[in-house]
């Protein structure tokens, strides 16, 4: 397998975008007639992920996320610059079958991402795929089947899955091909909140307890806030990046790119304003508590 | 237009091994002009119960009542209910078909066998009301945000100009932005139009925002009903049920397990800026 060159002692990143640049044309009417006319979905973005960390990207739609998503297991390839997955480039065609392998994907809608009609012959499909050996397939897809709390579901239909139990068998079936990293597109968009609890436990636990690298495309500003790190497309641009304190606590500038807060922090942002000192990087309901609490013990 | 629901009851393939009571002995009224959120998880019955009120379902027992009368009575009018009661599905964009945002805004009351001119009355009403202008008339649904052309779906709706309005998660899978901006859209259209609304969702914090009332439905029944104020303070029994509050009304309930005299049904955060500003302020004194 061809690999980047790797420094004495330099660990190969999990992602490691460098200067990547995507153009696409688009044809539009111009007086009655078609023109081409070129525009940048993502322009000179710079990431550096580790293996083991748990990222979140957000951006508003249209914001060129979902476009970085597709070039980290080259779905699409830059127009300018370079993704190295775990090292390997993703332009180099000898080499897309190992970094879809390493890097899985999952996708909004989970009707959409399902195969088979029974549990276990969707998850056998990646490794059957692989050409793994039919009792390793069996052991993968039970193991696979146990990591996202679905065992006892491998004779069951997708069909008459409710949502979270859905993207959990997707999420299953990129598990059986052994990935490194999970890249999860919007994936608790049409999932109610249950279900939603369901996939953000399952996703933290792959990656606390296997180790396994999630980023994560979202809208939902709690699921951000339990990344390690995050990082803000707009308009094509890496415009913030941060641990999820330094990134909320700017809550104009976050509603400036048409994202928000979460309603904690945003009540801590506007009761501060008012002239209450209360920390400005409060993400969740304990912190918020705590911070009043001690507050109140001050004076 | 006023809704009754009177003992209704669904039951998906009865007398076979997949019978599923969808609907238990629903019992419901909404008044004339009330903006009703309709909340309840994945396959509690929120989308049954919407889709007996413009007859696509026949109840398997019970009636409802369209101001005052039983839509199933006479089956030759059920097609003036559908046109009364508007239905907006769950991603209305991907039914757009024409070519133009106005055409297609356009094909629903062109049925009806209006005039021209009533027709494009209609529309231009339908684009004005969703906040879309002149200018996205001739844009393709190919060409337009996933906000926008959400809103020209419902615009397609409301130029049928029903009296009851049903939109079935019209947020989801959209961003901060394009939500707001739904939900604005929607929020106009309900005190322009004074038409009666029914806003079915998982979240909480947009159902907060606008309606007058909550309907909470779990396992094929109604299980709490209230203005947002009274729904949210029951935390625990919206938990029970597999739902949560708004996140910033967890904060005053955990404020006040610790014995601090707060209010017990905030639920934005304006509120929840007062109440806190209030709270710290009195302290520093």
């Amino acid at each position: 397998m061809i690999k980047k060159a790797c420094k004495d002692g330099d660990i190969m990143k999990m992602v490691d975008a460098k200067n990547v640049s995507y153009e696409y044309t688009k044809i539009v009417e111009v007086q009655g007639e078609n023109t081409e006319r070129k525009l940048m979905a993502l322009e000179d973005i710079n990431v550096e992920i580790e293996k083991g960390e748990f990222v979140a990207v957000l951006g508003h739609n249209g914001s060129g996320k979902s476009t970085f998503a597709k070039h980290l297991n080259a779905l699409v390839t830059p127009s300018e610059g370079t993704v190295w997955i775990d090292g390997m480039d993703t332009k180099n065609d000898e080499l897309v079958w190992n970094i879809r392998q390493s890097t899985g994907m999952v996708f909004q809608n989970p009707d959409n991402q399902l195969v088979a009609t029974v549990v276990e012959e969707d998850i056998a499909f990646g490794p059957e795929n692989l050409g793994v050996e039919s009792s390793e397939i069996r052991r993968r897809v039970d193991e696979a089947l146990k990591m996202v709390g679905m065992d006892g579901f491998q004779k069951d239909t997708p069909s008459k899955l409710s949502g979270g139990q859905k993207q959990r068998i997707a999420i299953a079936g990129i598990l059986a091909m052994k990935p490194q990293c999970i890249v999860l597109d919007e994936p608790t968009a049409m999932l109610d909140p249950h279900g939603r609890k369901e996939v953000m436990d399952t996703i933290h636990r792959l990656n606390k307890e296997n180790g396994i690298t999630i980023i994560l495309i979202t809208h939902y500003m709690n699921e951000a806030a339990t990344a390690d790190r995050i990082y803000v497309i707009d308009d094509g641009k890496l415009v913030m990046q941060g641990k999820p304190k330094e990134i909320f606590s700017q809550v104009e500038k976050l509603k400036s790119y048409g994202l928000d807060v979460p309603q904690v922090t945003e009540t801590a942002y506007n009761v501060r304003k008012m002239g209450i000192d209360i920390p400005q990087d409060i993400l969740t309901v304990d912190e918020m508590v705590g911070a009043i609490c001690q507050l109140k013990s001050t004076i | 237009m006023s809704i009754k629901i009177n003992h209704l009851t669904h039951i998906y393939g009865e007398n076979t091994t997949f019978e599923k009571k969808a609907l238990d002995d629903i019992n419901l009224e909404i008044n004339d002009g009330e903006f009703i959120g309709l909340i309840g998880h994945t396959g509690s019955g929120k989308s049954t119960l919407t889709q007996h009120l413009n007859a696509l379902l026949v109840p398997t027992s019970g009636e409802v009542l369209l101001n005052g009368e039983n839509i199933y009575a006479d089956k030759s009018k059920l097609k003036s209910i559908r046109q009364r009661v508007g239905l907006v599905f769950q991603y209305p964009e991907h039914q757009l078909f024409e070519m133009t945002l106005y055409k297609d805004v356009a094909y629903g009351p062109g049925n009806l066998g209006l005039s021209e001119e009533e027709i494009d009355k209609r529309v231009r009403s339908a684009f004005e009301t969703v906040g879309l202008g002149e200018d996205m008339f001739d844009k393709s649904p190919f060409e337009v945000s996933g906000g926008q052309k959400r809103r020209a779906a419902i615009a397609g709706v409301l130029a049928m100009e029903p009296e009851v309005l049903i939109l079935d998660e019209p947020t989801a899978g959209l961003d901060p932005k394009g939500r707001d901006e739904i939900l604005e859209a929607i929020k106009i259209m309900h005190d322009k139009r004074k038409i009666t609304v029914i806003l079915v969702s998982h979240s909480m914090e947009d159902v907060a925002k606008l309606v007058d009332r909550i309907v909470v439905l779990s396992k094929g029944k109604i299980a709490l009903t209230g203005t947002p104020r009274e729904v949210f303070a029951q935390v625990d029994k919206l938990e029970s049920i597999g739902l949560a509050a708004p996140q910033i009304s967890y904060v005053f309930s955990g404020l006040r397990e610790k014995g601090y005299d707060l209010p017990g049904d905030i639920y934005t955060v304006d509120e929840a800026t007062e109440a806190l500003y209030k709270f710290l302020k009195q302290v520093k004194q």
